[in-house]
């Protein structure tokens, strides 16, 4: 499996190497730009698949590591490295930005726009692949300024306060990262007399004092709460969402928001398992707040990209409550949620954004009876509403499900209420079709146009995706699950939480054992 | 009788070379400009300052190798010392007036002023920062100061028919004097206090008079005076207000040198008296450092956001970051082990080059962009830029991001080294009010970004007015944004560097 090609680093060089070519070709020739832009990020996903086919299934450790000393003043290096918790991110990043690029028109500037996108994807994808302290922060910050830009230059009305919001919001919680990052070096010096950014040697070696680790888990758990975003730090999601451009809307729900959860767990559990496992009722509350605001407010919406803004806050309020259920079901079901929600919410906004590009408004009361006019379109929808949903049979009732049987086990009231935010989701998702596309067509819907094969195209491996995860999701968990059991190993070594475990580790698609819950022990 | 025979103390010309150099430059552009009138061409007055900037610079780096080789050595009757923080700094300045020479070429044509003096008084300004930078005698730092201040305030005036120029210049001047005094009347507290002006000496004395400590009032009155002298040349809060004034009035490659060289002399300054001179002290100052910080960073970030001047932004904004570099002065000086580097100033020497460069190429970009009468400095000025001048927004985003601590930028690695310096000593307050205090500060450089990029120019505004990019100015910003890119990247040669000039720091 270690072949010689440095394939992690390829990753993050080609994206950004492709966003210098785009940004030097001449800005007279845009067919030219969009090729070499496609080309790249096509080029990129092949390789993501490639690391995805050569992955060693039930591997718990880091894969495909690479390490060179970078700033070695500062004991910093280019150490990437990738497990079951981040492999399918990293291929979710790189499938959805070609998908992105194809679903959706900038209109105006492409030779920036695809510039911006390609280091997103640069940014995005290192983030997921530090295992380095200091470089996953590089990473983390540096995917500002592009989406910055994204938002400011290619969004709606409200862009430009849309984007500033973003960044300082983001910026605020990376401040506290940063001081905890040097706090957790300088500590960990201080215990084992070596300086060391190394996500993993931190993690084998670290042993901070109760206290010392409790604040030094908040500093990160602050970052990563706006990121993800956690209730009440939500409050530039929305804007964000409805003001950016399509593809932002697409990468910023696919892959943005999962650094935040992704963080979560690499760098709030898996760093510091005593202090997540003492945050544990607060951060569990505030996912299921999360999951019911996040329904409530969305029921209320009448911007149907707003609607799909909020469902993200409920979506990934399940993620951290699985997350800090810290079963090895809830977590595996909270790592491929997060891969679900990138491609049902992905495939949600990619098609308001074509709603949206055809009838130039996105208010649910200006549409009306599309499924008569435009069938496919509608059907289509459909199925990315369904599995946004959770309906048995497609992938977002898969992640649900696990997240829901595993955190039973070790915190069951919050997820009895978390439960009603299933119900809610298909409340306000089904609501929302019903008045779009149920009815007659009125005038200005009549001549609503049927989706097109290029279209239809970008939404194939979208829908390819929701249904075969959710009828076939073993090879999934087969990758992810290892290396969650590895965090929860971690933690029940470190703390004295106990994960009650499922007798037989058998996952069938979607036939949870609901058997086990023999201990609710509550941490 | 032999021994009244007046003995000078011996003087190590090599050592002092890079000084002679600016000096010598200095009186040569002065003197030939005045002597021999307009025969030359008026780029050469530009290209002697950077030569001689140039050379000293140069002779630093030999200079360098003598004190890696032989360690800290103190010169001319230890009034002047050459260590490798002294070294570092001079270099620092030199790049100022590298830089601000490129910048101001092109503005005195555009501007039809001539002259010979502004170059001139860059080095003289110059000469005074490197005397800062390596004094070794509070009187010595004094004349030092004297030398940079008086020669910005006539840079600050220099620009004959703006009416702004000259407010500007006799404000700084007026309050520039008062804290002159306020230094002047520390030293002598501290001379009353202690027996001596020579920073050797103080530090000496209050190590062994710790046990007796019957002066304290006389020293820390005297403490107190230096710092507000000082404090007023870095622009630390609450004695900032003649920043804002005094940088959007002084021509726009001025301000960039004031807010560079003057403030990189005038921190060295800080360092070398409070951490170095006064370190057995360390409990009195380093609390009202400590608040100087907090005030400078918060007042400096939040005043910031709200100016609509780009000049008076970046003037809050440089007062802001001269919080930052405090919350580095703040951590230094505490390591125990006296041959290991203080990260605390390596951080500060990091950051004063770092920002150096960055706020020279900002204010090359703006200088620019002011176009024909240095007048258009409004956030409306730089609407629509992005279009006019792709490469010109592109280098000014670039520096406003590194300015917000954005990381691949030298502005990160600055604020990297400063905050793990406060961590390492577990300020972790300070650590923290300092990143969200650049957190407010990014708002301001992204208001200038959305203006570049976001809005387009109103047709018949200042801003629809073509933006020139003569070469020399090109060339400033062009360097000063590698600098901060290569820094960005591959920080690791200026670490290096930083590490071992505190490491030769003479104590």
């Amino acid at each position: 499996m270690h072949s010689s090609f440095p394939i992690l680093t390829a990753l993050i060089v080609t994206p950004a190497a492709g966003a210098l070519l785009v940004a030097l070709l001449p800005k007279g020739r845009p067919e030219l730009v969009k090729l070499a832009g496609l080309l790249t990020s096509l080029a990129v996903a092949a390789m993501s698949v490639w690391l995805l086919a050569s992955f060693e299934t039930g591997e718990a450790g880091y894969q495909f590591t690479s390490q060179h000393p970078w700033i070695e003043q500062w004991g910093i290096s280019w150490n990437l490295g990738v497990d079951g918790i981040s492999l399918f991110l990293v291929v979710l990043t790189g499938l959805i930005f070609p998908i992105a690029v194809l679903g959706s028109d900038p209109h105006h500037d492409e030779k920036p726009y695809l510039a911006w996108l390609l280091l997103l994807q640069a940014g995005v994808m290192g983030s997921f692949l530090s295992l380095d302290l200091f470089l996953f922060f590089v990473f983390f910050e540096i995917v500002l300024v592009p989406m910055y830009f994204l938002i400011g230059g290619w969004g709606y009305d409200q862009r430009i306060y849309a984007a500033t919001k973003f960044f300082l919001f983001t910026m605020a919680g990376s401040a506290f990262m940063l001081v905890g990052i040097l706090a957790t070096v300088f500590i960990h010096r201080a215990n084992t007399g070596v300086t060391t950014f190394d996500v993993v040697e931190l993690t084998q070696t670290a042993d901070f004092a109760t206290s010392t680790g409790r604040w030094l888990f908040l500093s990160f758990a602050v970052a990563f709460a706006v990121k993800v975003p956690v209730f009440p730090l939500h409050t530039w999601l929305p804007d964000a969402h409805t003001q950016a451009p399509t593809a932002g809307s697409v990468i910023l729900a696919g892959v943005l928001l999962k650094l935040g959860t992704y963080g979560l767990i690499r760098f709030g559990v898996e760093l510091f398992p005593e202090a997540a496992v003492w945050s544990r009722p607060v951060l569990l509350t505030l996912g299921v707040v999360g999951i019911v605001y996040g329904a409530v407010v969305a029921t209320m919406q009448t911007d149907l990209k707003r609607l799909v803004a909020y469902s993200s806050v409920a979506h990934l309020g399940f993620i951290v409550l699985g997350t800090f259920a810290i079963t090895s079901q809830s977590l595996s079901g909270g790592v491929l949620q997060m891969v679900n929600h990138g491609v049902s919410t992905g495939g949600l906004f990619l098609m308001v954004g074509m709603i949206s590009e055809r009838r130039h408004t996105r208010e649910i009361a200006a549409l009306k009876g599309l499924q008569k006019v435009a069938p496919v379109f509608a059907a289509a929808f459909t199925v990315i509403m369904l599995s946004s949903i959770g309906l048995p049979g497609l992938n977002g009732f898969v992640g649900e499900f696990l997240i829901l049987i595993g955190a039973f086990l070790t915190a069951r009231w919050w997820t009895v209420v978390a439960a009603v935010g299933v119900i809610l989701a298909a409340l306000y998702l089904l609501w929302a079709y019903q008045r779009v596309f149920h009815g007659e067509p009125d005038e200005e819907n009549r001549s609503f146009p049927e989706l097109t094969w290029r279209e239809g195209l970008v939404l194939l491996p979208v829908i390819a995706a929701i249904g075969f995860c959710g009828v076939y999701p073993k090879p999934m968990l087969d990758r992810i699950e290892p290396s969650v059991d590895r965090v929860v190993a971690l933690v029940e070594e470190r703390t004295d939480f106990e994960s009650p475990r499922p007798v037989a580790a058998e996952h069938g698609d979607t036939s949870g054992d609901e058997s086990h819950g023999d201990s609710e022990g509550e941490g | 009788m032999l021994a009244q025979q007046f003995q000078g103390p011996s003087v190590d010309w090599w050592s002092l070379s890079p000084l002679l150099v600016l000096l010598g430059g200095g009186m040569v552009i002065l003197l030939g400009g005045a002597l021999t009138g307009r025969l030359w061409p008026k780029g050469l007055y530009a290209a002697a300052a950077a030569t001689t900037a140039g050379a000293a610079a140069v002779l630093c780096f030999f200079l360098w190798d003598d004190v890696i080789d032989e360690g800290a050595q103190r010169l001319v009757g230890d009034a002047l010392v050459l260590d490798g923080f002294g070294l570092f700094v001079t270099v620092v300045v030199c790049v100022a007036v590298i830089l601000a020479s490129l910048l101001t070429d092109d503005y005195l044509r555009r501007e039809s002023l001539d002259g010979p003096e502004v170059y001139g008084l860059y080095l003289m300004a110059a000469i005074g920062g490197v005397v800062m930078a390596v004094a070794h005698d509070l009187l010595v730092l004094f004349i030092g100061l004297e030398a940079l201040s008086i020669a910005l305030y006539v840079l600050a005036a220099s620009h004959r028919r703006r009416i702004e120029s000259q407010e500007s210049g006799l404000k700084y001047f007026v309050l520039g004097g008062f804290s002159s005094a306020f230094f002047l009347y520390g030293i002598a507290l501290v001379y009353g206090a202690t027996g001596s002006t020579n920073l050797g000496r103080i530090a000496t004395f209050l190590d062994d008079s710790v046990a007796v400590g019957n002066n304290d009032a006389l020293l820390l009155a005297g403490v107190a005076l230096l710092l507000v002298g000082l404090g007023f040349k870095v622009a630390a809060v609450p004695f900032h207000t003649w920043a804002p004034d005094v940088y959007q009035g002084a021509p726009t490659p001025v301000t960039g040198f004031m807010a560079s060289a003057a403030k990189a002399a005038a921190f060295a300054a800080v360092l070398r008296v409070i951490v170095i001179g006064l370190e057995a002290r360390q409990d009195d100052w380093r609390p009202v450092v400590w608040a100087l910080a907090v005030l400078t960073l918060l007042v400096g970030s939040v005043m910031a956001v709200v100016q609509t001047d780009v000049k008076r932004m970046l003037a809050f904004s440089s007062v802001s970051h001269a919080g930052f570099i405090l919350v580095g002065v703040e951590a230094a000086g505490r390591g125990g082990d006296p041959t290991a580097a203080d990260p605390g100033i390596s951080g500060v020497l990091v950051y004063l080059i770092a920002y150096a460069v960055l706020v020279l190429g900002t204010f090359g970009v703006i200088s620019v962009v002011s176009r024909k009468g240095d007048g258009a400095t409004d956030l409306t000025a730089f609407q629509g830029l992005a279009r006019q001048r792709p490469a010109l927004a592109l280098a000014l985003t670039l520096f406003l991001l590194a300015q917000a601590g954005v990381p691949l930028t030298s502005g990160f690695i600055a604020k990297f080294g400063v905050i793990s310096a406060a961590v390492d000593v577990h300020s972790y307050a300070l650590a923290l009010v300092a990143m969200l205090a650049a957190v407010i500060a990014a708002f301001l450089y992204l208001r200038v970004i959305v203006s570049m990029y976001l809005t387009d120019a109103e047709p018949g505004s200042p801003a629809a007015e073509p933006v020139r990019v003569p070469m020399s100015t090109g060339v400033a910003i062009g360097l000063s944004a590698t600098f901060t890119l290569v820094v960005g990247f591959v920080p690791g040669w200026l670490l290096d560097l930083a590490r071992d000039a505190a490491q030769r720091t003479l104590g």
